[in-house]
C-alpha cells in the first residue's frame, strides 16, 4: 500500500515539532531553516498551515531536471533527489508550482520531501494529528465520513 | 555540543560588537538561560548602577535545550537589573524568538551601554547589525515587527521588541516578542527603551547539534509521551491557564478589588467556560489554541473581541484574532479591578502586547488607584475625569491605553502600584513585594505562595516557587519554608534549561535530567541539577544584597498580615510570614538577617 502525507491545518498549533523532526533527520541537527516542511502562520496565529511535498504522480521537477537527477522511489512513491548526479541548475525549483522543492546553499543541491523512506518523521512528532500518514486511496476518507455523519438521520 | 559556544557582546554607546567565545565553566555551573544569564550579569556590572542608565547590562539568554526537540524549547531570558524593584530582574518568555536567537548561533546576547539615537539590532548568523530605529521608535510593538520584516524583505525575521511605554520608560514595560509573547515581569522593557534599544530582529540557519543524538531522541520520545497523557496538560490545553480562575474562587484564593477581598462575584463571566461560549449573536471569545516553539502543551489562547463591543466600535485595526486571556492576565483585569466584561479585558490584552506593559502590575496598580478613588483621594480631577471605580470597564481601557503612551493620569499608573501609593500618601495600598505587584493569588489562603512572593528574588512572583500541593493541604504557616526553598531551586533550574515551567505538569527532575544529560557534554545527575538552581537563587540574592536590598524586603503588606480573609477556605486567617521566614532562612543556610552564610556560598562555590 503506497501512503501520502494528509495535512489538517485546522490541528496545527504551530509547534515546529515537525520542522525539528524533519531538519534532524536530514541534517543531523534541530534547524528549522532547513526543514522541508514548513508551517505558515497566518494573522496572529489564528491559523497555521504545514504544507510540504504532495508527491506529484507526473512530477514536473523529475520532468525538467536535466540531469535525471530526481526519480520516483516505486516503494514510497516519494520523487527523491540523488544528491550525486543534481548540479544545483535549480530549474526543478522553477518548475513547481508548489515551491516545495528548494535549494540549500551549503550543499549547492535541491532538497524536497522524500517521505522519510516511508517513515515520515514530521507525522510522527506531530503531537495534534495535523500530519498523517495515510493509505494513498483514501486520504479523503475521514473527510467523507465526517460530512456523511452530517446527513446521518436520527437514530430511529 | 547544545551550547553554541558563543556569546554575541554589543555596546550600544560605541556602536559597536563583537563575539566571544562561552565561558564554559560558567555553563557547566549555571547550564544557561537564567542562571547563566545571572552569572554574566554579576561579572559584568555593579549591581548598585541605576537601572535605568548605561551602566546597567541587559542580556537576553537561550538555555542548552533551546531550539531541540524537547517539548516547549522556545524559551529565552531577560535579565538585568529592574527599574521596578532596583532587584535583578528575570523574565522569561516563548513564541519563537528565543530559538532564533539560538539559531543565529548564540547562547547569549549582551547589550551594554546606551545608543546615543534609537536603534535596532539585526542579527542573521553572523551578520550583526546596529540600524538606525528614527522611523519606529514611537512605534507600537505590532507595528514595528511588521516595519523591520519589510524593511528587509526577510518574513522569516523573529522580532523582540518595545512598545512606546518601554521608550517612555513605565516602570513595568516588558520586552514583547512575536506579536504577543513576552518577557513580561519586572520592567525589562523599560530597560531596553532606557538604552535606545528598540528591537531585536533575528533569523538563524546554524541548528542546533546535541552531544548523544541517538539517547536524547529516546528521551524526547518518553517525555513526549509524559505530557501527552497527564492530565495537567489536557487541561492547559483545553483551558488555558485560566482554569486556574475557578479553582482560586472555589477556594478563596482569589484577589479581588486590590486584595479588600478574595472572592469574586463575575468569574463565571472570565473563566474558560465564557471564553468557549457562544453569544447570541453568534461571537465566541476563544478562536483557537496556539503553542509557542517546540511546545506540545499549545496553552497559548487566540482569542478576538465582539465586533459591536464599545471598545472595538471605531477601532477596526482590532477587529482581529490575538493573544487571549491568560489566568494572570484575566485576573490583573478581571477580580483585582472587579470587572467581568470578557471583550474589554481581551481588548486590554492587545494593549499591553501592542504597547509593551506587564498586565500584572498595570492591573495591580489600577487596582490600588481604583481604591484611592473610592477612598476620595483621587477625584476626577486627578484621573483625566474618568471615574476610577472598581467595575468601570471603560476605565480599564481607557487608562491601559493613556499609560501605555504615557498620556495624562497614564503617567502616574506607570509609576507602578508603590510609587503611585506613596505619592498619594497611602502607602499601605500598594499590595506586592519590593515594589512589584503580586500575582493572581492571595497568600492568606495560600501560605507558602506569602513566603515566596515575600523571598522572591525578583519581589512579588508565582512562576519561581511552586508550594500548591502542601497551600492546598494546610493553611497555616507550618511546614511551608521546606517545600519552598526546594521548588524555588527547582525553579530556578528549570529556567536554566531553554523550557518551560509548564512541563511540570508531568515531568520531574530525573525528566529534565534525562534530556539535559544526553544533550549536554559531561555528566549530569538530578543533584547537579538542583544544586545548579540552589546556585543560581543564592546568586541573585548575592546581587540584590550587593544593589541594597536586606531582609525588611522580604515582607508582605499588613492587608496580607493583619487583615484576616472575608471568606472562603481561609476565612479569618492571616498570613503566617513572621513564622515562616526564620525557618527559610534556616533551611537556606544564611543568617537570621537573611544573609547568605560563608559555608553556604563555598558549599555552592560562589
Amino acid at each position: 500500500m503506497q501512503k501520502s502525507l494528509l495535512i489538517d491545518p485546522g490541528k496545527c498549533t504551530s509547534c515546529l515539532q515537525c520542522e525539528l523532526a524533519c531538519s534532524f533527520e536530514h541534517e543531523g541537527a534541530f534547524s528549522p531553516a532547513k526543514s522541508r516542511i514548513k508551517i505558515f502562520e497566518f494573522g496572529h496565529g489564528a491559523r497555521a498551515i504545514p504544507y510540504t511535498c504532495t508527491q506529484c504522480a507526473e512530477a514536473w521537477c523529475m520532468q525538467v531536471c536535466p540531469v535525471e537527477a530526481i526519480t520516483k522511489n516505486l516503494t514510497t512513491g516519494a520523487m527523491e533527489v540523488n544528491e550525486q548526479v543534481c548540479v544545483g541548475c535549480k530549474v526543478c525549483t522553477i518548475a513547481c508550482p508548489f515551491g516545495t522543492i528548494n535549494y540549500n546553499r551549503d550543499t549547492g543541491k535541491v532538497v524536497k520531501c522524500d517521505l522519510c523512506g516511508g517513515d515520515p518523521k514530521c507525522a510522527e512528532a506531530c503531537p495534534t494529528g495535523a500530519i498523517t500518514y495515510v493509505d494513498s486511496d483514501w486520504t479523503g476518507y475521514e473527510r467523507m465520513k465526517a460530512w456523511a455523519q452530517t446527513g446521518q438521520a436520527p437514530a430511529a | 555540543m547544545t551550547w553554541q559556544g558563543k556569546v554575541l557582546r554589543v555596546n550600544l554607546s560605541e556602536g559597536t560588537h563583537e563575539i566571544e567565545p562561552l565561558n564554559r565553566e560558567w555553563a557547566d555551573l549555571y547550564l544557561g538561560e537564567r542562571g547563566l544569564a545571572t552569572k554574566y550579569l554579576w561579572e559584568n556590572m555593579d549591581p548598585k548602577a541605576d537601572p535605568m542608565g548605561p551602566d546597567n547590562v541587559l542580556i537576553f539568554a537561550t538555555g542548552p535545550l533551546t531550539g531541540t526537540m524537547s517539548s516547549t524549547s522556545g524559551r529565552y531570558a531577560v535579565v538585568t537589573k529592574g527599574p521596578l524593584t532596583g532587584a535583578i530582574a528575570c523574565s522569561n518568555s516563548g513564541g519563537k524568538f528565543g530559538a532564533d536567537l539560538k539559531y543565529a548561533g548564540y547562547d547569549l546576547l549582551i547589550v551594554e551601554g546606551r545608543a546615543p539615537k534609537p536603534v535596532y539590532l539585526h542579527i542573521v548568523d553572523e551578520s550583526v547589525e546596529i540600524l538606525p530605529a528614527d522611523d519606529i521608535w514611537g512605534s507600537t510593538v505590532w507595528n514595528t515587527e511588521a516595519w523591520i520584516k519589510a524593511r528587509h524583505q526577510n518574513p522569516r525575521l523573529k522580532v523582540a521588541s518595545i512598545g512606546e511605554a518601554g521608550e517612555k520608560g513605565v516602570l513595568y514595560a516588558c520586552v514583547v516578542n512575536d506579536l504577543h509573547r513576552a518577557a513580561g515581569r519586572s520592567g525589562v522593557g523599560a530597560v531596553m527603551g532606557s538604552k535606545n534599544l528598540k528591537a531585536v530582529a533575528c533569523h538563524g540557519t546554524r541548528g542546533v547539534r546535541v552531544e548523544d543524538p541517538k539517547r536524547f531522541m529516546a528521551a524526547v520520545k518518553a517525555t513526549h509521551k509524559l505530557l501527552a497523557e497527564s492530565e495537567g496538560r489536557q487541561d492547559l490545553t483545553e483551558n488555558g491557564t485560566d482554569s486556574m480562575i475557578d479553582m482560586m474562587q472555589e477556594f478563596g484564593g482569589l484577589p479581588t478589588r486590590n486584595f479588600q477581598e478574595v472572592q469574586f462575584e463575575g468569574t463565571d463571566k472570565l473563566n474558560p467556560a465564557a471564553m468557549q461560549a457562544t453569544k447570541p449573536n453568534g461571537h465566541r471569545n476563544l478562536v483557537t489554541n496556539k503553542a509557542c516553539f517546540g511546545c506540545t502543551i499549545a496553552c497559548g489562547r487566540i482569542a478576538h473581541i465582539d465586533k459591536d463591543h464599545f471598545t472595538i466600535v471605531n477601532r477596526p485595526e482590532y477587529r482581529i484574532a490575538s493573544g487571549g486571556l491568560e489566568y494572570e492576565t484575566a485576573y490583573a483585569f478581571g477580580p483585582v479591578v472587579g470587572i467581568d466584561d470578557i471583550d474589554a479585558l481581551t481588548f486590554a490584552s492587545y494593549l499591553m502586547n501592542e504597547h509593551g506593559m506587564d498586565p500584572i502590575s498595570f492591573g495591580g496598580t489600577l487596582a490600588a488607584a481604583m481604591e484611592l478613588f473610592e477612598m476620595g483621594v483621587l477625584s476626577e480631577k486627578d484621573t483625566d475625569g474618568v471615574p476610577l471605580n472598581f467595575g468601570n470597564a471603560e476605565a480599564l481601557t481607557v487608562m491601559a491605553e493613556k499609560t501605555g503612551k504615557g498620556e495624562g493620569f497614564g503617567q502616574v499608573l506607570g509609576l507602578g502600584s508603590k510609587r503611585m501609593c506613596e505619592k498619594y500618601g497611602h502607602p499601605e495600598l500598594f499590595m506586592g513585594v519590593k515594589g512589584q505587584e503580586f500575582a493572581g493569588y492571595d497568600s492568606r489562603a495560600l501560605q507558602g505562595m506569602g513566603l515566596g512572593y515575600a523571598t522572591g528574588n525578583r519581589g512579588a512572583c508565582h512562576l519561581k516557587h511552586d508550594t500548591f500541593a502542601e497551600d492546598m493541604e494546610d493553611q497555616t504557616g507550618k511546614g511551608k519554608a521546606k517545600p519552598c526553598k526546594e521548588s524555588q531551586d527547582r525553579t530556578a533550574m528549570i529556567d536554566s534549561t531553554g523550557l518551560c515551567l509548564f512541563t511540570t505538569a508531568a515531568w520531574g527532575v530525573e525528566e529534565f535530567c534525562q534530556q539535559i544529560d544526553a544533550a549536554c557534554a559531561g555528566d549530569w545527575t538530578p543533584e547537579r541539577l538542583i544544586e545548579i538552581g540552589e546556585r543560581v537563587w543564592n546568586l541573585e540574592r548575592q546581587f540584590n544584597l550587593a544593589a541594597g536590598l536586606t531582609a525588611a524586603d522580604d515582607s508582605l503588606p499588613k492587608r496580607l498580615l493583619e487583615v484576616p480573609a472575608p471568606s472562603g477556605t481561609a476565612k479569618g486567617k492571616v498570613n503566617e510570614l513572621a513564622k515562616m521566614l526564620p525557618e527559610y532562612y534556616a533551611e537556606r543556610g544564611w543568617t537570621a538577617e537573611g544573609v547568605p552564610t560563608n559555608e553556604t556560598l563555598s558549599r555552592l562555590r560562589l
